[in-house]
């Protein structure tokens, strides 16, 4: 299809070129001296040819906007997967729907203009400088759309940036180049203080946790994975840590700057499960992603992290099963005060859970990625 | 100097007419001229040259997005190392590609190229004095652009390469070189360029302020001034307030990369090691960036509308429809483009609060966009359209402002924006509304002011070929855009098929890219037909298009100083076309309204009586302590 249309838009030149310089060279020849008039930019033979053709263009573009959509609105994304995407959804194809009919309406009254007016000797334009109300109706009414839009568009997003509900679900996500970094509170529910003058890549604690803060021991993090249970509010807590980077999750119509030196956050509510998503697009290898929207240097294009919606008690479960960050690098120890040092100690297992824990690849810890991803 | 000229012309031609046939030297003349006319060829002649290589740079970086396979081997005599061993272009070069085709065209040709070219070449002749009021500064004017312009070409070849943070440089990725090759010396040369062009473009716009308030002839009175005027007057105010923001920026940008200061740097660790930088704000930098990157779009799009406005009047042999409508809307937006910069920033962790406000006041400016919209198409009601060059151009350029405007509705609404933001939809909405329209006018103005720059006339079959090839173009390329934007598609991204979500499309991408490269190379069609007239075309008359404003009322071949005798005397508004009553349906602003009495309004008649005052009006253009 595509070549067919790449074909007669060729074919389309070519016979324009053709048209006016053929007619040009008959009239030419026809009107010998009156070229040299002084009036040099009076209408010319192809004043009709382009009249016509400006509106021949756009009933193909009218032809061609609408198949072009109807064919490719097949790739657009699925349904969104979040209860304010969906609102978000909703009120830009109002949008879209408002401002497709100012599309064809407007470039039609431009193009049939240019047609219908096109150079007569026998007319004369009208000498029309004015209109007073027509001009009030014209100012009015975009002004009366705009305003529903702002007011709906209001609405929405005071609703989507509000507070998040008290129960949300609090996962801090990181940026760096060129990857994401979660980190979860752990089974105490709160997170530890972190430093960015304590991140070392080297030791295994790319996120800066500060182990003076007893509430870091049970925080365990993830570098490959982002999971967020379903039909619960969830809120990332979103940090930078080199540049700046922006979270974006295309079927969640979720996105937000990540911004070094000042945390922001984004609030939503998944309520489709990825399972339930892979059902529903009969794709088993389907993934929820998250990518990274604001240009962050070279491999800004490969910021991928998958991101799992699982069902509550899923969730639960997979939490559970992860190992603080201290658990797996149990070197870190050495920055835990004396005074916590028996807490902490809890979290460092013997030498058989460890070896355990190495082989473990779904807990994918973020020391080993970070060691491999800092040359 | 220019000022002496100007007192000459009014006091008799015996005394200009001596200065003029005084032999000036050729670098006088070509190159450190004085005179208006020249400073804008030079301006033009600069900016279609940096938009063949904006517009190559497009070409490449579309090749890649449509074929990320692609072995651009044969690209390598001209990129060297950027093309790596096994023939793909590097992707650190791939950002700068888009980093510098996004300055180049923003500020090389839609800035510098349009305003420079247009409100040099037309405020004198068209407010009727002899040059502009300094026609040092003015010549200072385009030589800082020229030092600007060849800073920014050194940067290219730097071996780290040029800038590559996009063409909205955000710290900390600007500030950092270990972030970015391109935030090395790419980035200082960027920096230093970007700073010499805005003092460039401020002696420009003081000029040309100054020379539009100060310097209009008898009888011209600021509601006869035509749109093209009142557009590069609402331009330069903006580009006066906005500019020395962004130098602002620019500095504080200088201070943090080179002084150790933590303007917009806080709390980053980057390979291995913490920086002590500790308190400053990324998101200070982009609201001082987009208080100047917001009214730039508008700086880029006025001219366009002033020209626009002149061609579609002057060619549909009718009056532009609301003409006092159509400067209070730009007004309108001149005002509201310097409160409108934040909803570049709905998603950058901003006060969701500031988000609300910015939205009302974007959706706000729609309003006056839409009126001259309107006016432009109610123009061509019952007009008498002459489809010349300049003419398709111009309904071109309306065409893509209405087709772009539209769905900037959608993404002011910051709640629609969050998912659209930083996708193709952003791209495909400003290079139609912004881009495309600014261009369009740019090269309308070229077909229809050309005679008036060279004396010849430029040929009109090669300017249809190059109207329907762009325009059929330019839709080809961004409608399809749009969808691709639909789908979430990120900007400033090198490939996309590391997504699966993101994995689709690659048959809509290759439509794109050739239809951007035919695009692009139709461009060399024009570029051919403006310098072969430029020597070889058809010698134009002193007003080939039979218009209205004073610059035809210039000689073929426009001397030293506009007007061999005195300057012109105005009477009324550029737009008595098809007036009832009159023989021609042209009416020069030069001719009094004595001399139409058969086609005269009652008001106009009353006027009669102050002919004789407008005409003894005497200037006094010395310079008084």
């Amino acid at each position: 299809m595509i070549y067919i249309i790449a074909i007669l838009a060729i074919l389309f030149v070519v016979l324009t070129f053709k048209v006016i310089s053929q007619t040009r060279k008959i009239i030419n020849k026809n009107r010998g001296t009156e070229e040299d008039s002084e009036y040099l930019g009076a209408a010319d033979s192809a004043n009709n040819f382009n009249a016509a053709a400006l509106l021949i263009f756009w009933i193909l573009a009218v032809v061609g906007t609408t198949w072009s959509y109807i064919h490719y609105s097949q790739y657009f994304l699925p349904e969104a997967s979040s209860v304010h995407g969906r609102e978000t959804d909703f009120w830009f194809w109002v949008s879209m729907g408002i401002i497709t009919v100012a599309f064809f309406l407007v470039n039609t009254f431009l193009f049939l203009f240019s047609y219908v007016y096109r150079y007569s000797k026998q007319r004369k334009s009208a000498f029309y400088t004015h209109n007073n109300t027509l001009e009030i109706i014209w100012t009015t009414v975009p002004a009366v759309v705009m305003t529903g839009l702002v007011l709906s568009g209001l609405v929405v997003w005071n609703k989507i940036t509000g507070e998040a509900p008290e129960d949300a679900e609090v996962i801090e996500i990181t940026g760096r180049q060129f990857a994401w970094m979660v980190r979860y509170s752990g089974e105490d529910g709160e997170f530890g203080k972190s430093n960015y003058k304590l991140m070392d890549d080297g030791s295994g604690n790319p996120l800066g946790l500060d182990f003076a803060d007893a509430n870091s021991f049970d925080d365990f993090s993830n570098s490959t994975e982002l999971h967020i249970p379903k039909g619960k509010p969830v809120l990332l807590k979103i940090k930078a840590r080199d540049v700046l980077h922006s979270v974006f999750i295309p079927h969640m119509r979720v996105k937000m700057d990540a911004v070094p030196g000042m945390p922001t956050k984004f609030w939503f509510i998944a309520d489709k499960s990825t399972a339930e998503m892979k059902a529903a697009l009969n794709d088993s290898e389907f993934d929820y992603e998250i990518a990274c929207t604001e240009i962050c240097g070279k491999s800004h294009f490969g910021m991928r992290m998958v991101l799992k919606v699982d069902e509550p008690e899923e969730y639960e479960k997979w939490k559970r099963e992860q190992k603080p960050v201290l658990t797996l690098n149990p070197d870190l120890l050495v920055n835990v005060p004396e005074n916590l040092k028996a807490r902490a100690l809890k979290y460092i297992e013997t030498e058989a859970p460890a070896a355990e824990a190495a082989t473990d690849s779904t807990a994918a810890p973020v020391a080993a990625v970070a060691a491999v991803e800092t040359k | 100097m220019a000022a002496h000229s100007i007192a000459e012309g009014h006091h008799g031609h015996a005394e200009h007419g001596h200065e003029e046939h005084h032999e000036q030297g050729f670098f006088s003349k070509y190159i450190f001229s004085l005179d208006h006319k020249t400073i804008a060829k030079q301006y033009l002649i600069s900016g279609i040259l940096w938009a063949v290589l904006g517009g190559l740079m497009s070409v490449i970086f579309r090749l890649q997005l449509a074929f990320p396979d692609m072995d651009m081997s044969f690209l390598k005599p001209v990129l060297g190392h950027w093309i790596n061993e096994s023939g793909k272009l590097d992707n650190n070069f791939y950002l700068a590609l888009v980093t510098m085709h996004g300055t180049i065209m923003v500020f090389f040709v839609l800035t510098a190229g349009l305003s420079g070219t247009f409100s040099n070449l037309l405020i004198p002749l068209q407010v009727g004095a002899r040059d502009m009021a300094s026609g040092f500064m003015n010549m200072i004017s385009y030589w800082l652009f020229f030092l600007a312009g060849v800073i920014m070409f050194v940067s290219i070849f730097l071996p780290h390469g040029p800038a590559g943070g996009g063409w909205v440089i955000y710290p900390p990725l600007s500030a950092l070189e270990e972030a970015n090759p391109g935030s090395g010396a790419g980035m200082t040369l960027w920096l230093t360029s970007m700073a010499i062009f805005i003092a460039s473009s401020l002696l420009g716009s003081i000029n040309y302020v100054t020379t539009i308030l100060n310097l209009r002839t008898k009888g011209m009175s600021m509601d006869k001034l035509p749109l093209t005027i009142w557009s590069f007057l609402f331009t330069a105010i903006l580009g006066i307030l906005s500019f020395p923001v962004l130098f602002s920026a620019a500095l504080l940008l200088i201070f943090d990369r080179s002084f150790g200061t933590s303007f917009y740097l806080s709390d980053i660790y980057i390979q291995g090691q913490a920086l002590p930088n500790q308190g400053g704000s990324p998101i200070l930098f982009q609201h001082l960036f987009w208080f100047l990157g917001h009214p730039e779009v508008y700086i880029v799009i006025l001219p366009a509308f002033g020209i626009s406005s002149e061609v579609i009047s002057t060619n549909s042999r009718k009056p532009i429809f609301g003409y006092k409508a159509m400067i209070l809307s730009m007004l309108g937006i001149m005002f509201l483009a310097f409160i409108v910069w934040a909803h570049h920033m709905f998603v950058t962790g901003m006060n969701p609060f500031l988000g609300s406000i910015f939205m009302l006041l974007t959706l706000i400016i729609a309003v006056p966009s839409a009126v001259k919209g309107f006016n432009y198409i109610t123009t061509l009601w019952r007009g008498n359209l002459i489809f010349t060059p300049a003419m398709l151009f111009a309904i071109g350029m309306v065409s893509f402002f209405v087709s772009g405007g539209l769905t900037g509705i959608v993404l002011g609404n910051a709640a629609l924006d969050i998912q659209l933001h930083d996708t193709y939809f952003v791209v495909a909405h400003f290079h139609l509304v912004m881009g495309s329209a600014a261009f369009f006018a740019m090269i309308a103005g070229v077909y229809h002011w050309f005679p008036k720059m060279y004396g010849r006339m430029m040929n009109s079959t090669l300017g249809y070929i190059h109207f329907w090839i762009s325009f059929i173009g330019v839709y080809m390329v961004f409608i399809p855009m749009h969808y691709i934007g639909i789908a979430g598609f990120p900007r400033r991204y090198y490939q996309w098929s590391g997504f699966k979500v993101f994995d689709t499309f690659a048959d809509l991408n290759i439509v794109i890219t050739l239809a951007a490269v035919v695009t692009v190379f139709a461009q060399f069609i024009f570029i051919y037909n403006f310098f072969y007239s430029m020597f070889k075309g058809k010698k134009a008359s002193a007003n080939p298009w039979k218009a209205n404003t004073l610059e035809w009322t210039t000689p073929v071949e426009v001397g030293h100083g506009n007007w061999p005798g005195e300057i012109p005397t105005v009477y009324r508004w550029p737009y008595d076309y098809s007036k009832p009553g009159a023989p021609d349906d042209f009416i020069p602003q030069t001719v009094p309204f004595s001399a139409t009495p058969e086609s005269n309004t009652p008001e106009e008649n009353d006027l009669i009586a102050k002919e004789k005052e407008i005409e003894n009006i005497k200037y006094d253009y010395s310079i008084h302590d």
